[in-house]
């Protein structure tokens, strides 16, 4: 008899989680204008999407962003790990404590802080205050997760490398980094997402000169949702799934 | 006469102010298989990285061959090393493993895969050449490592207990072929190890290691039946302690009072006067069990017995509540041969068989002394 009621329970769960995405992406082709009645099978608002330049170029210019953000908060971070995890240095802990900091103080907060940051040092509002900012935030999360990859890693694997005749820099390249490369990749896509859809700081540290997507859509909205935003919804859908199926594909292959 | 290869003088190190290895000296001969033996935190293990190079000492020096290695990088040492838990690149295949330190050295690719293919035929793993070590046995992983040291033909082998991973029987398997490789490769090997059944059936000499200091240096025969002192006696086997006292001296013999029997005894090498107490050290196997009315012998009763398949162990209370242990082979004239517990017996042993060693500071012949003091 009970036996429906977890069943239902996750059906529910499930339907909370997809049924909004799921509406959306069905909307994106609809021929309609009102965001209520179903008008017939259409591109027309994919059309209209690529006609929009502004659009376009602020999704060119935040995927930008974010493909540089991830890759420079993975090196940095990469590094920060490694020094976190091999060596016992003065100030170790406080630096340990800074990035659990950044990563719990409020988004508001950081977006305040960095912005009186710049306009102090006198960095012009644009795609490098965006970048910095979007690094900050994005770098304790790739620390995290490659620690939580060294941690596990066996200590004697530099060392039998060492023995074998390896300098320490060749051990780092032939070693190291191919056995920490799972967390780096998962740092790089955290990164990468975080700072795709980052909205609170990015308002705050972005200029005129550099327009970027969430922060397009957020002001499309306050004019009033028109349905391309529907079909913007359904691209980046699209962009995620495969960033995701590429990265579990990476991931698998990288273990065998 | 044999060559020294490896000599370790005066090394020190501590950690954290802890002195793990206190002003060791010890000489590794060429072609010998030498066991550095003891209980976890002996600092054999320090020792095993200092000669590697992945510790540095606090003073003292490491030369092989007369040439002096204290400061060199692992890299630049010509000794490998067997790592405990194999430390197998787990990115790479079997072949790319064993190849990896070959490479290092930049070796033609023909005559690097000619030699991975040669280490891995002695070792058996000529067709697991493209698998990678997750996909390998806990035992194969462990050939692989032994394969990836020897490859580069190293001066010496230096193994961090690397049969502690495998079940028992895969153990007894590997330390044949550890011996046969050893044999035939003819490379020192410095083995570590906490068994000491391990250390006394592989190792032309063990060194038996307490708090950094070295206890004994000797064949497993001198380790085993002629301990230099307690400590080694107590790790090294099990071992009867009966207290003894010194009666009378005679030329090279003395004679001496074991719980009121009046033995003579081979006299030891270190001084002795009369009525000095001493330890009697008896293995379980030079234990006699005699019927309760013999004449000699001191009395007791069986409180334990232990069918071994071709031993038969036991355990016997004496009266003054010693409590000994004795190991008896089957006789094939009595194959029923057994004890009752409870049954009353008598303990002696054959005169020679028993050694003796001095009373040390902390652990004297009679308990009750310790509280004197």
């Amino acid at each position: 008899m009970t036996r429906w009621l977890p069943r239902a329970y996750l059906v529910l769960v499930y339907l909370l989680l997809y049924v909004p995405i799921g509406v959306l992406v069905v909307f994106s082709f609809n021929d309609s204008r009102s965001g209520y009645t179903w008008g017939g099978l259409s591109l027309r608002w994919y059309q209209s999407l690529f006609n929009n330049n502004a659009m376009v170029e602020a999704m060119w210019n935040s995927l930008w962003l974010a493909l540089s953000a991830a890759t420079v908060s993975t090196i940095i971070g990469a590094l920060t790990a490694l020094a976190l995890h091999r060596y016992r240095f003065r100030g170790k802990k406080v630096l340990n404590g800074m990035l659990f900091v950044v990563m719990m103080s409020p988004e508001i907060v950081l977006a305040i802080s960095l912005l009186a940051l710049f306009l102090l040092v006198g960095i012009q509002l644009g795609y490098v205050s965006l970048l910095l900012a979007h690094v900050t935030f994005c770098l304790p999360f790739v620390v995290i997760t490659v620690m939580a990859r060294l941690s596990g890693f066996d200590e004697s694997l530099p060392e039998a490398a060492r023995d074998l005749g390896a300098s320490d820099f060749t051990m780092t390249r032939t070693v190291l980094i191919p056995v920490i490369m799972p967390a780096l990749l998962a740092g790089w896509l955290l990164g990468f997402t975080l700072s795709l859809d980052d909205v609170v700081v990015s308002t705050f540290v972005s200029g005129p000169s550099y327009e970027i997507l969430p922060l397009r859509i957020y002001s499309m909205v306050r004019v009033g949702l028109k349905p391309e935003v529907n079909a913007l919804g359904t691209l980046l859908l699209v962009f995620s799934l495969v960033m995701l199926m590429l990265s579990q594909w990476i991931l698998t292959r990288s273990k065998r | 006469m044999k060559k020294t290869l490896l000599s370790l003088s005066n090394l020190t190190k501590q950690f954290d102010g802890k002195t793990v290895l206190d002003s060791l000296n010890l000489d590794i001969y060429d072609g010998e298989f030498i066991t550095l033996l003891g209980p976890s935190g002996c600092g054999k293990t320090t020792l095993l990285r200092l000669m590697a190079g992945f510790e540095h000492a606090d003073a003292g020096t490491i030369t092989l061959s007369g040439e002096d290695l204290t400061g060199t990088p692992p890299e630049h040492r010509p000794l490998n090393t067997v790592f405990q838990h194999y430390a197998l690149f787990p990115h790479m295949s079997v072949f790319d493993n064993v190849a990896y330190g070959l490479k290092m050295e930049k070796r033609p690719k023909e005559e690097i895969r000619e030699r991975v293919e040669e280490a891995l035929a002695m070792v058996q793993l000529q067709d697991y050449m493209r698998r990678k070590p997750h996909q390998l046995s806990g035992g194969q992983q462990q050939r692989v490592a032994i394969a990836r040291a020897v490859v580069k033909r190293p001066r010496l082998l230096l193994l961090d207990e690397p049969l502690s991973a495998l079940d028992y029987k895969l153990r007894r398997t590997m330390q044949v072929e550890l011996k046969r490789l050893q044999r035939e490769l003819g490379i020192t090997f410095v083995f570590v190890t906490h068994d000491q059944e391990e250390a006394l059936s592989m190792s032309d000499r063990v060194v038996v290691l307490k708090d950094g200091v070295v206890q004994q240096l000797g064949t497993p025969r001198e380790v085993y039946e002629r301990p230099a002192n307690l400590f080694t006696a107590r790790f090294v086997g099990e071992t009867n302690f009966f207290p003894g006292e010194v009666e009378s001296i005679h030329d090279g013999a003395i004679t001496v009072d074991v719980f009121g029997l009046k033995r003579t005894l081979r006299r030891p090498d270190f001084p002795v006067r009369e009525g000095q107490p001493l330890h009697v050290l008896l293995r379980p196997e030079d234990i006699r069990v005699l019927d309760p009315a013999d004449e000699q012998g001191v009395a007791g009763k069986i409180v334990e017995r232990n069918y071994k398949g071709s031993t038969l162990d036991s355990v016997i209370h004496l009266d003054d509540g010693t409590e000994v242990l004795a190991s008896e082979f089957f006789d094939e004239d009595d194959p029923a041969f057994d004890y009752r517990l409870g049954e009353p017996v008598k303990v002696s042993w054959v005169d020679g068989w028993e050694w003796l060693l001095p009373e040390e500071a902390d652990e004297p012949v009679h308990e009750d002394a310790l509280t004197d003091a």
